[in-house]
């Protein structure tokens, strides 16, 4: 009989649904042969704000919401045999074992936990940054420099028996491949193997991405149970074979056009795609519905991995300031458009250095664009809509001027046209990244036990 | 008269972006309408469409295999999640800007 591994994944994203992550450890628990669950929970600036919160407590840096994908599934995976792999450990993945420890109290005094650490490259210093940026100067502090390794330590971890795998920054897809090579004794070096097992975690690190989330269009692309979407699993066979499907029980679909979606989505060449484990061809990908929420996909390729891994840098210095106030009824287009105006003048001559955003939401705000050029295409030919907010967007290194240009729109509660309300007002710091390239050679990732 | 067709009635699409790197994969609804998209969304009426974004560059990326076009426009992101001070700082909805693209109908 023929090998086949499970790999499900529970997490997308930081803001994902635990009850959905829950219901995908059932339903590999019922199934069998080997099988793995991930979770991936980190995005670009995630890791520089895990790095600030780990400044200011030593136990903390790891992602905030961890435990509560962690905590409902830890014992269904522990008795069903099923490893958890996670970038979840973020800036901080010792802090993570050591919590998790704790929690426990004594309970599952056998489990093993691995972190994979070699990521983090902060502490080597911003000069020795710079011969890898492609800059000279930061505009600000550095806060967090990462390498997106691959699944070599993550298989290290699975071959010496770790229940939990907790990494940092890893690339996304490998948090599925390092499971696949444990599971089916795949070598690094056998590349159209590598190259199915990266196309296996590429379509898995959204999550339901691939089930019928960020995919639903009433009428033309419906999804079942859109509420209540599963996770997808991807089964893996030991000479290649790899299906798409579902927990099972709830909501979702997987289908030939949300294979499609996920697999190229964020990909820029398809015949070159470069990962830390392969370069991934799908340049002759095929997909194929096999039976009801099962697709295979076939016909990937694969090439040496780079010689040189991504990095990314985390830097300070910036911040995200939003202003809103609304207008409704007869001539909200009109009175929001005269708003605007105003805002545009008084803004002119508070911080002429500064060329705020605007918007017209209800008229044209998700498409516009810095220079408002898409948002004065659409007033040459206003729709009717009565319901208008008046939105600005600056982001800047001047936290003060910021504040006072939101004071502005605040301001046209009685100084601007008639019936505006609803002011809101937002304020953030804006984390800002770089990335760069650096040798293989210069990373070493390396396990530590919990 | 007015022939054209809206691209939502006879495509999918998914947006997604990688810094200031704004990245659309478009699909045909009906697989024999493939050659009729290929042949119609050529890359000066994306180009033509984001416009307002001023992208340094545009690239289409053909996958026969999948009926699939890969569009990758640099610079379309107005700096991108952690700069751009717009509503949407991904661009995730831009899959529908191109999906508002009129275009002449297939045969």
């Amino acid at each position: 009989m023929t090998n086949i591994i499970h790999i499900g994944c529970g997490a997308g994203f930081a803001s994902d649904r635990p009850d959905a992550t829950l219901r995908l450890a059932r339903s590999l628990a019922t199934r069998s042969g080997k099988r793995y669950l991930m979770l991936e929970l980190l995005a670009e600036r995630t890791l520089a704000e895990a790095q600030l919160r780990k400044q200011l407590d030593p136990n903390s840096g790891y992602a905030s919401r961890l435990f509560d994908f962690l905590d409902p599934i830890l014992d269904i995976c522990l008795e069903a045999s099923i490893p958890i792999i996670t970038n979840g450990g973020a800036a901080n993945p010792q802090a993570a074992a050591l919590s998790l420890r704790n929690k426990l109290a004594g309970r599952h005094a056998d489990l093993k936990i691995a972190c994979v650490l070699g990521d983090d490259l902060l502490a080597l210093g911003q000069a020795h940054f710079q011969q890898w940026l492609a800059t000279s100067d930061l505009p600000g502090e550095l806060v967090s420099v990462n390498v997106y390794t691959g699944a070599d330590g993550i298989t290290q971890a699975l071959e010496q028996g770790a229940n939990i795998v907790l990494c940092g920054r890893v690339s996304d897809p490998s948090l599925a491949v390092g499971p696949i090579r444990h599971g089916l004794g795949w070598a690094f070096d056998d590349w159209q193997k590598m190259a199915i097992a990266t196309t296996a975690g590429h379509l898995l690190e959204c999550c339901t991405q691939v089930t019928g989330g960020y995919f639903a269009h009433p009428g033309i692309k419906d999804v079942p149970n859109p509420a209540n979407l599963d996770c997808p699993i991807i089964e893996v066979s030991a000479d290649g074979d790899l299906v798409v499907t579902k927990a099972e029980g709830s909501g979702g679909c997987v289908n030939e056009r949300t294979v499609k979606e996920q697999l190229l989505y964020e990909i820029h060449d398809p015949r070159r795609y470069l990962t830390p484990d392969v370069v991934l061809d799908l340049g002759q990908a095929q997909v194929e519905l096999v039976a009801e929420d099962r697709v295979r996909v076939s016909g990937i390729q694969g090439h040496p991995r780079p010689e040189k891994l991504k990095g990314l840098a985390g830097v300070r210095g910036l911040w995200f300031g939003e202003a809103s106030i609304s207008y409704a009824g007869p001539g909200a287009v009109e009175r929001a458009s005269l708003a605007r105006e105003i805002l545009q003048q008084r803004f002119a001559q508070l911080g002429p250095s500064l060329t705020p955003w605007i918007d017209l939401v209800g008229v044209a705000s998700l498409f516009n664009d810095q220079h408002g050029d898409y948002l004065d295409k659409r007033l040459a030919c206003p729709p009717v809509v009565e319901d208008v907010q008046v939105r600005v967007g600056i982001v800047d290194e001047n936290r003060q001027l910021i504040e006072q240009l939101q004071a502005e729109v605040e301001s046209l509660y009685t100084n601007g046209p008639a019936g505006g309300g609803g002011v809101r007002r937002h304020l953030s710091e804006s984390i800002t990244t770089r990335d760069f390239l650096i040798p293989r050679s210069a990373v070493q990732t390396r396990l530590e036990w919990y | 008269m007015n022939t054209s067709i809206t691209l939502a009635d006879y495509a999918h699409a998914r947006a997604g972006d990688k810094g200031n790197i704004l990245c659309v994969a478009v699909f045909p609804l009906n697989p024999d309408h493939y050659q009729w998209l290929k042949r119609e969304l050529t890359p000066e009426r994306v180009a033509a469409q984001f416009s307002g974004r001023r992208p340094a560059s545009i690239k289409r990326y053909e996958i026969d295999s999948l009926q699939a076009l890969n569009f990758v426009l640099e610079g379309a992101l107005e700096g991108g999640v952690t700069r751009s001070p717009g509503l949407d700082r991904h661009g995730k909805s831009l899959s529908y800007l191109l999906l508002a693209m009129q275009l002449p109908p297939p045969a």
